[in-house]
């Protein structure tokens, strides 16, 4: 059975997603933290993306990298610290690949009858850093209609 | 929501399969300009090319601001219309990256299961 996933633009600086998982914390905790789980999932099959590579060491203080191509392109990094890993409740994480306009990303775990209500929440510097993320279309979502939408507005705004 | 994207993509291909409304697109693309710089430049008649500039607004193409009595086009999406499209496409990667997660952890109960139903020595 599949859950609902809704996204929330929460304030001028906030992103909230959320989603309940089939299965115990403890387990989605696991699956979000382990390096080897976190790439089957992280990248849905669907993408024309691959991990190049997946390093976490999900611990505070820890830090993390992910390696991502699109299309046969150079690896692109992806990476930051983890400021708190509370098992099986709470992560929150850096995401520092963008400079200083990079979110704080908090993920908890909530349990209730066996299964996890997941709520994360990205947290810009900025409304400005906000925007500007959301002027741009999700790297991870490629769709060749609205690709050719946007090439055609690239090139009549260039 | 994906209602309202589909509705907009609809609208961007109606708006983009006239001449005249591609050719606004490409003014637009080097500068802002009034409806009656438009009208002058496409030899049509104010009324003709509100309703030109009209379909490439709901399309999201174009935003327009009256300003005293000039109202000036300048190409850019409509900020509202735009975030929602921009949300739906995220919403839509978290559910694609969650159904897997679900695969995931179902798969790591199915092991935990197993093990356990295994007989100890």
């Amino acid at each position: 059975m599949q859950n609902r996933t809704t996204v929330e633009r929460q304030s001028d600086r906030e992103l909230v997603v959320t989603r309940t998982v089939n299965g115990p914390a403890r387990l989605v905790f696991k699956a979000w933290t382990t390096a080897d789980l976190f790439k089957q999932w992280w990248i849905p099959k669907s993408m024309p993306i691959a991990i190049h590579s997946c390093e976490m060491d999900a611990r505070t203080g820890g830090g993390y990298k992910l390696m991502l191509s699109q299309g046969g392109g150079a690896p692109m990094p992806f990476f930051g610290k983890y400021l708190e890993v509370t098992p099986h409740s709470r992560l929150v994480w850096t995401n520092e690949e963008g400079g200083e306009n990079g979110a704080v990303t908090t993920v908890t775990f909530e349990e209730k009858g066996g299964k996890t209500l997941v709520t994360m929440r990205d947290l810009y510097p900025s409304k400005q850093a906000l925007d500007d993320t959301m002027g741009q279309m999700p790297p991870e979502t490629m769709d060749e209609t609205f690709d050719q939408l946007e090439t055609l507005l690239g090139t009549l705004k260039a | 929501m994906v209602q309202l994207v589909r509705a907009r993509l609809d609208a961007s291909f109606a708006a983009l399969s006239d001449a005249t409304r591609r050719g606004v697109l490409e003014r637009l693309g080097r500068s802002d300009a009034s409806i009656t710089d438009l009208a002058d430049r496409f030899q049509m008649t104010l009324t003709g090319m509100k309703k030109h500039v009209g379909v490439l607004e709901r399309a999201g193409f174009v935003t327009t601001e009256k300003v005293g009595r000039v109202r000036t086009c300048r190409i850019g999406p409509r900020r509202l219309e735009d975030e929602m499209a921009w949300l739906e496409r995220y919403r839509q990667l978290w559910e694609a990256r969650f159904n897997e997660l679900d695969r995931v952890v179902e798969d790591l109960q199915r092991k935990e299961d197993d093990n356990e139903r295994t007989p100890r020595k």
